[in-house]
């Protein structure tokens, strides 16, 4: 145990929990963009998830590993601060977590603070609250490789000496210097003897609320330890194209294309792949069980349900392979920056903008993240636009009612197609709903002089293959849970109510089943905008998760064919009009199908009404405009 | 500069009047404290230098300098931060 080592050792497990305790807690603290959940990557590997506070959802990382000497550590990424104030309910978390305040949550043992070191001076500014708290802390100034690339310099034990804690100089992108991290977990790290340092500090400590003598002090500690590297030439080189007037929204544009066309025609292929795999697997399952309905439930529920929203993986994944690059390479902030006029026009600030394109994601994380909006209005404001995003479950459905009714042709030769196109005015027309939606209410009811915008502009840098792994890996988990949860139980539901009641022992038709006549009861209500009764299945169903319409229908089709080749796409042309198909797309652009964001926003506002005014509100657009897209498409093409 | 010189003696200069480039000493924050306090944080501290870098296509949010990073801010609030005179 560390204890051994003595008052020389920075122990871990001496203190409150004793040495007896199963294992430590230690806290990843730092500024944003100072590399945190590089190093909690590096450090955990695949052996994390993601999981929430108990009672506020602001999410975390937590993850295990053990330490070389076979002691098992925790680690949890906690959110990024630029200070120790609680004023914003992010920062507010990484308070009390730190301070022993967040119930369920055991009080760090020690800390991991992760300064930037080519940003040193900036960064230090969080040091002297952190250090204040007085926990076991190892000051890790990450980024070495950048630092040494731009000519910068550091005295690691000139400013050990002056902090009183340990300070290394490591590179968590590149694995280097990490050596005496994991002596600090182990509690073998040699803590810098108490010197005759000018720097009385710890003692000495700034308050946060006096911000100039906190930069002050940061400065007086880095200063002589630290030469400043030479500005990024590649930043200021990227941000003249990026930020040019002209060159930047076209960049823009271009790369929003370029993203959807390569979501489509690179995602095909494996799809397709995929798709061979899971109908392979079926016909083996029905021609090895022996004929029973058992075998049924599980070729015609399970394996059409469940396979048939499987096959979107790639798709999705593809998704956040670029929205994982455009958010590591730095241009999302850039991406914030040039959208911000327009959001400023419709009463939104540039802080609405991060919120809003996680929504792109899913809506879920992307209301948690509103947390960093300090004006409640504007919270609540963007809160209630986030599900009009085009959120990664309406991927599917769109894909699906899109390849059935839109021939693909070129637009642009081979840049744009008209697929890729149906696709970019859906996500548009989600967007164009949510800034309408918040010039309504920032109009009326949530007007608001609001916070100004603020962002710092990170570096650019190359987003490194771990991370971009990671987070993929991350992703296909959520969404396989999903697939194994939410949509495996709607498969066999709805399977079981298609094949009951049982008339004689045999089951009816689909269309007298359960499920088909709770179909054909919202059937009258459905029919003006183009939808028969299995869609209305389908409509019914997604209220659980908008892409179990997807395999609502793979099992509907499944029940109902007669040979298996019917696939869903040619299933799906024989069902829906395209004046019905347009009005499905629509439809879903706008309604909230998914029970998840409801109980999210209910827990963020405190409250029922807000989520049910939502409920309502997209609900009701969404069938407006589905039956005006469906009258329009028939007329025009009838 | 020559085209923002004369406009200067009437009024105390801000962010806004710097020119691309152009590096100044800030003086003061008229702002509510809860802004200030956040502007603060983010390296706007009195007496500190602070440079204009660029501004966003259509002029706004602009982007600023200070201690080594940028900072993207909107002119509304650009404006409510005040410059020590400069020569
Ligand atoms: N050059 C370099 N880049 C790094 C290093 N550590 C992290 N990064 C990059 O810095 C960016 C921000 O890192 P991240 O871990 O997301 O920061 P967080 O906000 O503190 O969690 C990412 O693009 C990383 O790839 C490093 O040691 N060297
Ligand atoms: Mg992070």
């Amino acid at each position: 145990m560390s204890d051994c080592h003595g008052a020389s050792t920075s122990s871990l497990v001496s203190g409150p929990n004793g040495a007896s305790s199963a294992h430590k807690t230690i806290a990843l603290v730092g500024p944003p963009n100072a590399g945190k959940t590089t190093l909690f990557n590096r450090l955990t590997g695949l052996r994390q998830k993601v999981a929430n506070y108990p009672g506020v959802t602001v999410e975390h990382h937590a993850g295990r590993l053990h330490s070389r000497n076979g002691a098992e550590v925790d680690l949890i990424d906690l959110p990024g601060i630029y200070s120790l104030d609680p004023r914003s309910e992010d920062e507010r978390v990484t308070h009390d977590v730190l301070r022993g305040d967040m119930a369920g949550i055991p009080r760090p043992d020690a800390i991991l603070l992760i300064l930037d070191a080519t940003n040193l001076s900036r960064h230090l500014v969080v040091a002297a609250p952190v250090l204040s708290l007085g926990l076991p802390t190892l000051v890790i100034l990450n980024m070495a490789d950048d630092l040494r690339d731009r000519g910068g310099t550091l005295d690691t034990t000139e400013l050990s000496q002056r902090l009183g804690v340990p300070v290394v100089l490591a590179s968590a992108a590149k694995g280097e210097g990490l050596e005496p991290v994991f002596e600090f977990l182990d509690g073998t790290l040699a803590v810098p003897p108490p010197s005759g340092s000018p720097f009385p500090i710890l003692n000495n400590l700034p308050s946060m609320k006096d911000v100039p003598s906190c930069r002050a002090w940061a400065t007086r500690v880095s200063q002589g330890a630290w030469k400043a590297p030479m500005p990024s030439v590649w930043s200021r080189r990227l941000d003249a194209v990026f930020l040019h007037p002209l060159a930047g929204p076209l960049i823009f544009a271009l790369v929003v294309v370029i993203v959807f066309q390569a979501i489509f025609t690179g995602a095909t292929p494996l799809m397709d792949g995929v798709e061979g795999l899971i109908g392979d697997f079926g016909k083996w399952v029905a021609t090895t069980l022996p004929e029973s309905s058992w075998r049924d439930l599980l070729t015609e529920g399970v394996i059409a349900g469940v396979g048939g929203v499987v096959v979107f993986l790639p798709q999705i994944l593809l998704l956040f392979l670029f929205i994982g690059i455009l958010e590591d390479s730095g241009y999302l902030a850039r991406a914030a920056l040039i959208a911000d006029r327009t959001m400023a026009r419709f009463g939104l600030q540039g802080k609405s903008f991060i919120p809003l394109l996680s929504a792109y994601a899913c809506a879920v994380p992307a209301i948690m993240a509103t947390r960093t909006i300090e004006n409640k209005r504007d919270r609540i404001a963007t809160i209630l636009i986030a599900p009009f995003m085009t959120c990664s479950a309406r991927l599917p459905v769109y894909t699906l009612v899109i390849a059935a009714f839109i021939p693909e042709r070129p637009i642009l030769s081979h840049l744009l197609g008209t697929r890729a196109a149906a696709m970019i005015g859906l996500y548009v027309l989600g967007f164009v709903a949510a800034l309408l939606t918040a010039r309504a209410l920032k109009s009326s009811v949530l007007r608001s002089d609001g916070t100004p915008f603020l962002l710092e502009l990170p570096s650019y840098r190359w987003p490194t293959l771990r991370s971009l792994g990671l987070r993929l890996y991350d992703r296909a988990m959520v969404f396989l849970k999903r697939a194994g949860t939410i949509i495996l139980a709607c498969a066999i539901g709805l399977w079981i109510m298609a094949h009951l009641p049982l008339t004689n022992g045999k089951p009816p038709e689909i269309r007298d089943s359960l499920a088909g006549s709770i179909g054909r009861t919202v059937e009258p209500v459905i029919a003006p905008l183009g939808f028969n009764w299995k869609i209305g299945i389908g409509l019914i169903t997604s209220l659980a998760a908008r892409e179990v319409i997807v395999g609502t229908l793979g099992t509907i089709y499944g029940i109902e064919s007669e040979d298996d080749t019917q696939g869903l796409t040619a299933a799906l042309q024989k069902d829906l009009t395209p004046g019905g198909a347009v009005a499905l797309l629509v439809f879903f652009a706008f309604a909230m199908q998914c029970m998840s964001t409801v109980a999210v926003v209910k827990r963020e506002t405190g409250g029922w009404k807000w989520p049910v005014v939502q409920f309502s509100y997209m609900t009701g657009l969404a069938y407006v405009c589905a039956f005006a897209a469906n009258r329009i498409v028939t007329a025009w093409l009838g | 500069m020559q085209i923002s010189g004369n406009s200067q003696l009437a009024h105390r200069a801000t962010l806004l009047d710097l020119a691309p480039g152009e590096e100044a000493t800030l003086a003061e924050l008229s702002l509510p404290e809860e802004i200030a306090h956040r502007l603060m944080i983010l390296g706007f501290v009195p007496g500190s230098s602070v440079s204009y870098t660029r501004s966003a296509p259509g002029g706004d949010p602009r982007v600023y300098r200070v201690d080594g990073a940028d900072v993207a801010l909107r002119g509304e609030t650009a404006s409510h931060i005040h410059l020590e005179r400069r020569m």
